[in-house]
């Protein structure tokens, strides 16, 4: 195996006297899809923070590429959730992909130095035919096709996507998780993939981390996706379902303090989510 | 009704008037340039409320300056930077960022009147800060107004893209490593200084018209990064040289007619992106039958 992109050794996270992870190991290979797994409130997002040099450690250490992580690495690309973009901005698909080419550099910049750039980046993520139309108009399913260009604009070696696929319709999810698994198979940049349902990345995992009570397992999905596995990260009896093709999760405890009632944690839309095909984080 | 008329609109000796008052229109066309552009910003920032609420402050520091006889310029950019910078420590969220506004309006506008009352001196003074007055220019004054002006020009031209990606895209802007939290206090600062020149010129009251209306019309018809700007400082000009050009003759302040012709822009834009709208939720409509 070669050199990973990214390794966590010892790692531990306590933000607010909580200590969401401790004794973290994680390795990310190039080309390495990783999917990071655990209920609400089990410190995902804040892993991916740590990387992004947002949160510091409070032990252990985490590399990237070979040197401690550091805030505003260039060759870590981000995607996150996707929010329908206010209304009042004046900006088309094209500018979001043009910040991921040059909106950390100082000065106007000149019209015209990126559009090729840009150009190429849209029709890596077959985004050609909407980068005229503006943001606040654009679907959430296309918009994340963006988000992709817009990532992949620096060369990452490493992309960390936080739950892109939250409020995406079924057709969109795929597009979408398909176009980052050709992305990290051809470019070969190790993926870290924070999602609270597996089922949308299942064909495209290598390995899952999954969180739960300051606790983790790591391994293949099928290492970590069983019942006696997740039951004993737990403490507490969780059942995995496989059936046609999906993996459902009942029982996991729920550890966001807001709502605190163990309810059924089935991995799918427990957010309120709906998948009739239509897309509703859009606004008509 | 007659009578109104000619208080409105007075052309005589025109040309004498354009040259005795020619200060007022540079002051209009470096107002105009900065309004426009930062407006873009004062937009996607969501910073219309705070813009209104920092007016009021500048007006508080210049009427105390005015009353403690000192440079009303400067009593107008401390008022403005001390909002602009309480509301930007304070205001990170939105909702706090609204109630601090709130907070420091009535406050401001209290103790400006206060200072007014105070203040010994002529009463169209007075009314200059608040609803703005044409012969408050003079040479000194357009100089300082000139040199403010420059440094948020330069300012802005310097944190552009940044400021864009942090404006319009905060959360990939900051794993990017840029400095949203920095530059987010500083355009405060370029606000605040924006505010202080156009307490000067259209006054506290309707600082809006040249901050926000301009910028709010461009958006409605164009969705481009160069265009928006292009367009808002085009409309912010013209709304305001056509209204100190009008007003020149008047016996009246001059910003009704300056936020009148901003928002006749405003209008005429409304209306005609109502085309573009609806093309727009065609392609909505289609995206989710295909979907």
């Amino acid at each position: 195996m070669s050199e990973p992109v990214l390794a966590l050794r010892g790692a531990a996270l306590t933000l607010g006297g909580r200590t969401l992870w401790s004794d973290l190991d994680v390795d990310v290979a190039p080309g390495e899809f990783v999917v990071v797994l655990g209920a609400n409130g089990s410190g995902k997002t804040s892993l991916l923070k740590a990387v992004l040099g947002q949160h510091e450690l409070t032990a252990g250490s985490a590399r990237f590429l070979g040197a401690p992580v550091r805030r505003g690495d260039r060759r870590i690309g981000y995607i996150p959730q996707h929010q329908r973009p206010d209304d009042g901005v004046a900006l088309r698909g094209r500018d979001l992909v043009g910040l991921g080419v040059d909106g950390h550099r100082w000065g106007p910049g000149l019209p015209g130095a990126r559009r090729r750039r840009v150009d190429e980046l849209l029709d890596e993520v077959g985004a050609r035919h909407f980068a005229r139309v503006p943001v606040g108009a654009i679907s959430g399913g296309e918009l994340q096709r963006l988000r992709v260009g817009q990532a992949l604009a620096a060369d990452p070696r490493l992309l960390l996507c936080d739950e892109p696929l939250a409020s995406l319709d079924l057709r969109a999810q795929r597009a979408v998780s398909d176009l980052i698994d050709r992305r990290r198979r051809d470019r070969g940049f190790g993926v870290l993939f924070v999602t609270h349902d597996v089922n949308p990345v299942l064909e495209h995992v290598d390995r899952v981390l999954y969180l739960a009570g300051g606790r983790f397992r790591a391994g293949t999905p099928d290492e970590v996706l069983r019942s006696e596995v997740l039951s004993e990260l737990y403490s507490s009896p969780v059942d995995v379902v496989r059936t046609r093709g999906r993996v459902v999760i009942v029982g996991a405890p729920d550890e966001s303090h807001a709502h605190d009632h163990g309810h059924s944690h089935d991995g799918h839309d427990h957010d309120g989510h709906d998948h009739d095909g239509h897309d509703h984080g859009r606004a008509r | 009704m007659q009578d109104w008329w000619s208080q409105l609109f007075d052309f005589s000796d025109y040309g004498a008037l354009v040259v005795l008052l020619q200060n007022s229109i540079w002051a209009g066309v470096v107002l105009g340039l900065i309004g426009g552009l930062v407006g873009v910003f004062v937009m996607s920032r969501d910073l219309a409320f705070a813009v209104h609420g920092i007016s009021e402050l500048s007006f508080a520091g210049a009427a105390a300056a005015l009353l403690f006889g000192v440079g009303v310029v400067e009593g107008s950019i401390a008022g403005s930077l001390v909002a602009a910078l309480l509301i930007g420590v304070l205001g990170v969220r939105a909702r706090d960022r609204n109630s601090i506004t709130a907070v420091l309006m009535p406050a401001g506008l209290g103790l400006g009147i206060l200072c007014l009352a105070l203040y010994p001196g002529r009463a169209s003074n007075k009314f200059g800060l608040l609803t703005g007055q044409i012969v408050a220019v003079d040479d000194p004054r357009l100089g300082s107004l000139a040199v403010i002006g420059a440094v948020v020009l330069v300012a802005l031209l310097i944190v552009w893209r940044p400021l864009t990606f942090a404006s319009v895209d905060s959360e990939v802007a900051a794993a990017r490593g840029v400095p949203v939290r920095a530059l987010s206090l500083g355009f405060m600062v370029v606000l605040g200084l924006s505010v202080a020149i156009g307490v000067q010129v259209v006054g506290a009251l309707l600082v809006l018209s040249v901050l926000v209306t301009p910028a709010a019309a461009a958006l409605r018809v164009s969705s481009s990064p160069l265009w928006v700007p292009v367009l808002s400082v085009v409309f912010a000009t013209v709304s305001l040289v056509g209204g100190i050009m009008l007003a020149l003759g008047a016996s009246v302040p001059i910003s009704p007619y300056v936020t009148t012709i901003s928002f006749l822009i405003y209008l005429v834009c409304r209306i005609a992106s109502s085309r573009r709208a609806r093309l727009l939720r065609r392609r909505s409509a289609r995206m989710a039958v295909e979907a």
